[in-house]
């Protein structure tokens, strides 16, 4: 611990941008979904979906950019069901993304049962078909683009409307709930990019429940960067590298005996999204029609 | 003729659930009423089964209160799981501390000396308020945030759940494990705050079965909750503000107050799954105990219609899938015990999609809107 030098360093910073390169993916996805008026707190299931499709087909077909794919479809299906139930149906939209996350502990397992009679897990898949990497590039460039398609494009404009103010983007001609439909499943297929990242990038294969929180840390970057691209990033790096903080010094021993209680680290982005939503550090303000499902008028 | 309309949906929920849960298990290859008749048979065998369904029931009737407590203030408790993990903490606690219990490694220097060595009289109602305060003060926390500074109880809550967790392994990896002890687990509590087994009293019932008393305080809990609710001024002002703030305020209540009133019960409910865990089952705090019971609280009160009979029916009905997806487990190649989490899931998705039915039996006067 006492000598610190330029590779430790490097190293350090490389593993935070591989920490919170899924957090940014999913955090992206929801920014769509939010910025439009569905919650999602289904991130976690979404994750799950793309991380066990992305390595279950990676190992039978030998890519992992089908994989990939795979990954981005399977999180579109399963956003698909909570669009359906949140915007079809009308459903609540936080009790909703509960159900799909408490499924996605359950599908996964089942299948992986079925098709590799393990207990939840899919086979290793070799070194040379991981793609540790093309992720992280895509959630860097994410970034620009989602500003870009927000504040510069008409979708963006849309979008945030329909977001904030339904009736009036419906009155000035805008489909509402084609919208929603939109945003939420791209929001699906980010957060399957972020758990195929998972899978066949930072590990090399899929293991039981092994978002663990992800999904909920990037929800709180969200909000945490008040549910603006750039801001969002700079969250992601934060809790990024408090992740990158707390493995590092997991078992390091201070002084005599006493190690470094990492929990504190790992608690941290929590404590810090509570303070930022009550106030005490900025303003976080949601979308206005966040959580409430649009009834045309007739 | 009530009851039974708002039996209706729930049921319809379910059955619809088992529906897609079976087509599912077709798709993984197995036969879904052998899967079914598995599941069901061996929850309802006397008295493993039985005794067993009661058990996994035992901690979702105090969720599944908890959840519904709130829902009734208007508020979304996402976060029993984070109460019930600082309750059976302090409950642990309290039977480690004042049980006379020292925590040490044999024969090297102690890690946390007893206070106090009460005798069970003082001890066991001393856990069981230290459960259901310590679980009711973390519930208040987003109650408290909410009426104050009006952050969202669902976000708080979601947070408050990894915070309680990373509070909770602190303590009991670096104060009151057993040093050496390879489990992430506390010393295990005094005898004397140790509560009977269901087994002791009843004929047939072997003790080996965990089910305990604190089954009966959850019957208890759906009485008073009750009580609670519908006949006393505060659970008044709770649906009051629950069903109309706006209004409520107009008369006169302080919604802020019921807000952190309702969320302190409700934290306090999730709290009691504490006693069922460390009096009465594993006689420690054991890191990582609860299989998701905050959660499958939102799906037993959801399903229960948030009424203290349909919690008590609807947890009855979650244990015995959870005690059922044991033998599947077992008895099955291709079907894991996980299908439970996937029909949960399947029933919180048609529960709150409840325009799904109203939309296609609407039409028959099969269901009617119902007044909750």
């Amino acid at each position: 611990m006492s000598d610190i030098s330029i590779a430790t360093l490097l190293f350090f910073l490389a593993s935070t941008v591989r920490q919170a390169t899924p957090l940014l993916l999913a955090a992206m996805g929801g920014l769509y979904s939010e910025r439009a008026g569905v919650i999602n707190i289904a991130l976690e299931g979404l994750m799950l979906a793309g991380a066990f499709t992305a390595a279950a087909v990676t190992h039978y077909v030998g890519n992992p950019f089908v994989g990939l794919l795979a990954g981005v479809v399977a999180g579109m299906a399963v956003a698909a069901i909570h669009a359906v139930a949140c915007i079809k149906f009308k459903a609540d939209q936080v009790v909703s993304g509960t159900a799909i996350n408490i499924l996605m502990i359950g599908v996964p397992a089942v299948v992986s049962g079925a098709v590799f009679l393990s207990s939840g897990s899919t086979p290793q898949i070799p070194r040379e078909n991981l793609i540790p990497w093309t992720p992280v590039v895509i959630a860097f460039l994410l970034v620009p683009v989602t500003w870009y398609v927000l504040y510069r494009t008409p979708f963006g404009l849309r979008l945030r409307a329909v977001g904030e103010h339904p009736e009036a983007a419906d009155a000035a001609g805008v489909n509402v709930n084609r919208m929603r439909y939109a945003a939420v499943l791209l929001s699906g297929a980010l957060a399957g990019i972020a758990g195929a990242y998972l899978s066949t990038g930072q590990s090399s294969l899929f293991t039981r429940n092994m978002a663990s929180g992800r999904g909920f840390i990037a929800l709180a970057a969200l909000i945490f960067g008040k549910w603006r691209p750039v801001q969002t990033m700079l969250a992601c790096l934060l809790f990024g590298f408090t992740d990158a903080l707390a493995t590092q010094l997991q078992g390091v021993k201070l002084s005599g005996d006493e190690e470094i209680p990492v929990q504190f680290i790992h608690m941290l982005p929590y404590v810090l999204t509570i303070v930022v939503l009550a106030g005490f550090v900025g303003h976080s303000r949601a979308p206005r029609a966040l959580g409430i499902p649009y009834v045309k008028e007739r | 003729m009530r009851l039974l309309r708002e039996l209706t949906f729930p049921l319809v929920a379910v059955v619809a659930a088992f529906v897609v849960g079976g087509i599912f298990v077709l798709l993984v290859g197995d036969n879904p009423f052998r899967v079914y008749g598995l599941l069901l048979g061996s929850a309802l065998s006397w008295p493993d089964g039985i005794g067993y369904t009661l058990f996994q029931a035992t901690p979702l009737i105090f969720t599944g209160l908890a959840v519904a407590v709130a829902f009734r203030c208007g508020l979304l408790n996402i976060g029993a799981e984070g109460q019930l993990y600082i309750a059976a903490f302090a409950c642990a606690w309290v039977a480690i501390k004042l049980g006379g219990v020292t925590v040490q490694a044999t024969g090297g220097p102690p890690l946390s000396s007893p206070w106090a060595n009460l005798p069970a009289v003082l001890l066991v109602p001393l856990a069981i308020l230290a459960a259901i305060g310590a679980g009711a003060l973390w519930g208040a926390i987003p109650g408290f945030l909410k009426a104050r500074f009006g952050s969202h109880e669902v976000i708080n809550t979601i947070m408050l759940n990894f915070v309680a967790v990373a509070i909770v392994s602190y303590f009991t990896q670096y104060h009151y494990r057993i040093p050496g002890d390879p489990i992430l687990q506390s010393a295990p509590i005094s005898e004397a705050a140790h509560i009977p087994r269901m087994g002791s009293f009843i004929p047939g019932l072997p003790e080996r079965i965990p089910l305990n008393v604190s089954f009966l305080l959850a019957i208890i809990a759906c009485a008073l909750v009750y009580v609670f609710l519908w006949r006393t001024k505060w659970g008044y002002e709770i649906r009051a503000t629950g069903a109309n703030p706006t209004a409520a305020e107009y008369g006169g209540i302080s919604t802020g107050r019921q807000i952190v009133l309702a969320m302190a019960v409700s934290g306090g409910l999730a709290g009691m799954v504490g006693i069922n865990e460390v009096m009465g089952y594993r006689y420690r705090y054991y890191e990582g105990f609860s299989d998701n019971y905050g959660f499958t609280g939102i799906a037993v009160a959801l399903l229960g219609r948030n009424h203290p009979v349909g919690v008590f029916l609807a947890a009855l009905l979650f244990g015995m899938l959870q005690r059922g997806g044991i033998f599947v487990d077992a008895f099955s190649e291709s079907v894991t015990k996980d299908l439970v989490q996937v029909l949960q899931a399947i029933v919180i998705l048609f529960v709150a999609a409840e325009a799904l039915f109203r939309g296609s039996f609407g039409r028959f006067g099969l269901m009617k809107r119902s007044k909750v």
